[in-house]
């Protein structure tokens, strides 16, 4: 077990695109749906209980060896927007990228050759994980925050929030988060003796929604 | 209705299966009554009746439908199901089993489920589709009576397809869900929230496009010959209006299975 490993695969510098993607509040900001620390803390806390959980239970259940192509697969079934599918795979083969200069394994060479054009992010970043000698926790926690993180920071830029405003809301969902990461890891524990079906599939239909809404835009700032 | 052992709820089954011939199998359940509303042609067709309209907390309620190779059925509701609080506060739990054999097609269309304040619905659909298989299903989840709060719902669909899984959804709801529920991530204060899914294998070779339906409605195709509509609106009459209007534009390019 190493916790450095976890601070590289955690860092907002660890170069998998991450940035370059708003979690779907541009969109949702535009619609005045966000419009300050309130309503973004709701925004946050909502796709962590949806997107994040079943992003985590992935992430997790590939660093305890289920198999990648199924739950890539179980990834496409839970994800039934094409825009998210193609930003998930396109964050998926970023971070394969960046994942097989830090930590090069068997596995990660494995799924790039099965999905060359990219598998669903949560399931290569556990991959990541497991490769660097993390745990399935570990895995859930990095995703369940960069669920909540990415639109954070995206808020930032898109209503000239304040950045102190946005790490309260961070800092104030952290307890949520490890509630999360907890049931993502007790899902992926399950999925090894149950199947896939035992990860959970909670979704966000406005997210939804959104997400194609944001993919038609001929102009905007964030790639999702 | 029968009660079983103390504080124990409703415990009833119905099946329904039919073949191309006819419906060997139509056995309702308790307050599960069903009838069979159209006996002519190939396309059955089956309405479920009675007091399934309102599952109490501590009831365990199952509908099951098996679609055997080549048969057309067809399921609706005569009413809305209400979800209400029972007396011991135990939830209430609705499952849904449904499969179709091949070339078999199976429209599920039951009334609105509206979860009233106070009450806790576990409701789970299964369906199981052979690879040449088709579908129409559709849910709508109203939260609460007319200006009511509503109770907690948790509702999930799975939907396999040759024995992969093709779609994968759970929605949770109201006090006992976990937060955001309401928040722009999620409904965003709408009370209404509906899909309707379609399989079809002649969608392999001409796959629909994503698309908007308004402001809060969209069309999106899955990874897998079919597409869902995903629909939030104010209300279950806007709903309805939503999930219509998609059934009639789904005729213009899909006549085999429009809807109803």
């Amino acid at each position: 077990m190493s916790r450095a490993a976890l601070l590289v695969l955690a860092d907002g510098r660890f170069p998998a695109g991450g940035h370059a993607h708003s979690g779907g509040v541009e969109p949702a900001v535009k619609a005045g749906r966000v419009h300050g620390a309130a309503s973004l803390a709701e925004f946050c806390r909502g796709r962590l209980h949806t997107a994040g959980l079943v992003s985590a239970s992935l992430a997790a259940a590939a660093v305890l060896g289920l198999d990648p192509l199924a739950l890539d697969e179980a990834a496409d079934a839970r994800t039934p927007s094409p825009a998210l599918r193609a930003t998930a795979r396109k964050l998926g083969r970023q971070m394969m990228r960046a994942a097989r200069a830090a930590w090069p394994s068997a596995s990660l060479d494995a799924l790039a050759v099965a999905r060359p054009r990219g598998a669903h992010q949560p399931v290569v970043l556990g991959l990541a994980a497991r490769a660097g000698g993390l745990s399935a926790s570990d895995a859930a926690h990095c995703v369940a925050y960069e669920t909540v993180s990415g639109p954070a920071t995206a808020a930032v830029r898109l209503l000239s929030l304040d950045p102190f405003d946005a790490t309260r809301v961070l800092a104030g969902l952290a307890p949520e988060l490890d509630v999360v990461a907890e049931r993502a890891v007790r899902a992926a524990v399950s999925a090894t003796a149950e199947g896939l079906d035992a990860l959970p599939a909670a979704s966000a239909p406005l997210l939804d929604v959104m997400a194609e809404a944001h993919a038609a835009w001929p102009v905007r700032l964030f790639a999702s | 209705m029968d009660g079983l052992s103390l504080g124990a709820g409703v415990r009833a089954t119905a099946r329904i299966v039919a073949t191309p011939d006819g419906l060997p199998v139509l056995a309702g359940e308790g307050p599960l009554a069903l009838r069979r509303t159209r006996a002519t042609g190939e396309h059955h067709r089956v309405t479920v009746v009675g007091a399934m309209s309102a599952p109490l907390g501590g009831d365990r309620i199952a509908i099951e439908a098996e679609v055997r190779d080549g048969a057309r059925l067809t399921v609706d509701s005569a009413a809305a199901t209400i979800a209400l609080p029972g007396r011991t506060g135990e939830p209430a739990h609705y499952d849904v089993r449904l499969s179709v054999g091949s070339g078999g097609e199976l429209h599920w269309l039951p009334e609105q489920l509206i979860s009233a304040r106070g009450s806790d619905l576990r409701m789970r659909t299964r369906v199981e589709l052979a690879a040449d298989a088709r579908l129409v299903l559709r849910e709508e989840q109203i939260l609460g009576r007319h200006g009511e709060e509503p109770g907690t719902l948790a509702t999930r669909l799975t939907v396999h397809r040759a024995g992969r899984p093709l779609l994968d959804q759970a929605l949770a709801y109201g006090p006992g869900a976990p937060g955001g529920w309401n928040g722009s991530a999620v409904l965003g204060g709408h009370r209404a929230v509906g899909q309707l899914l379609v399989v079809d294998p002649e969608l392999a070779d001409k796959p629909v496009e994503a698309r908007l339906l308004g402001e809060s409605a969209v069309l999106t195709p899955l990874a897998g010959p079919a597409f869902l509509v995903t629909a939030l609106a104010p209300d279950a009459r806007l709903l309805r209006r939503v999930l219509d209007d998609i059934g009639t534009a789904q005729r213009d390019f899909m006549p085999r299975l429009s809807v109803r």
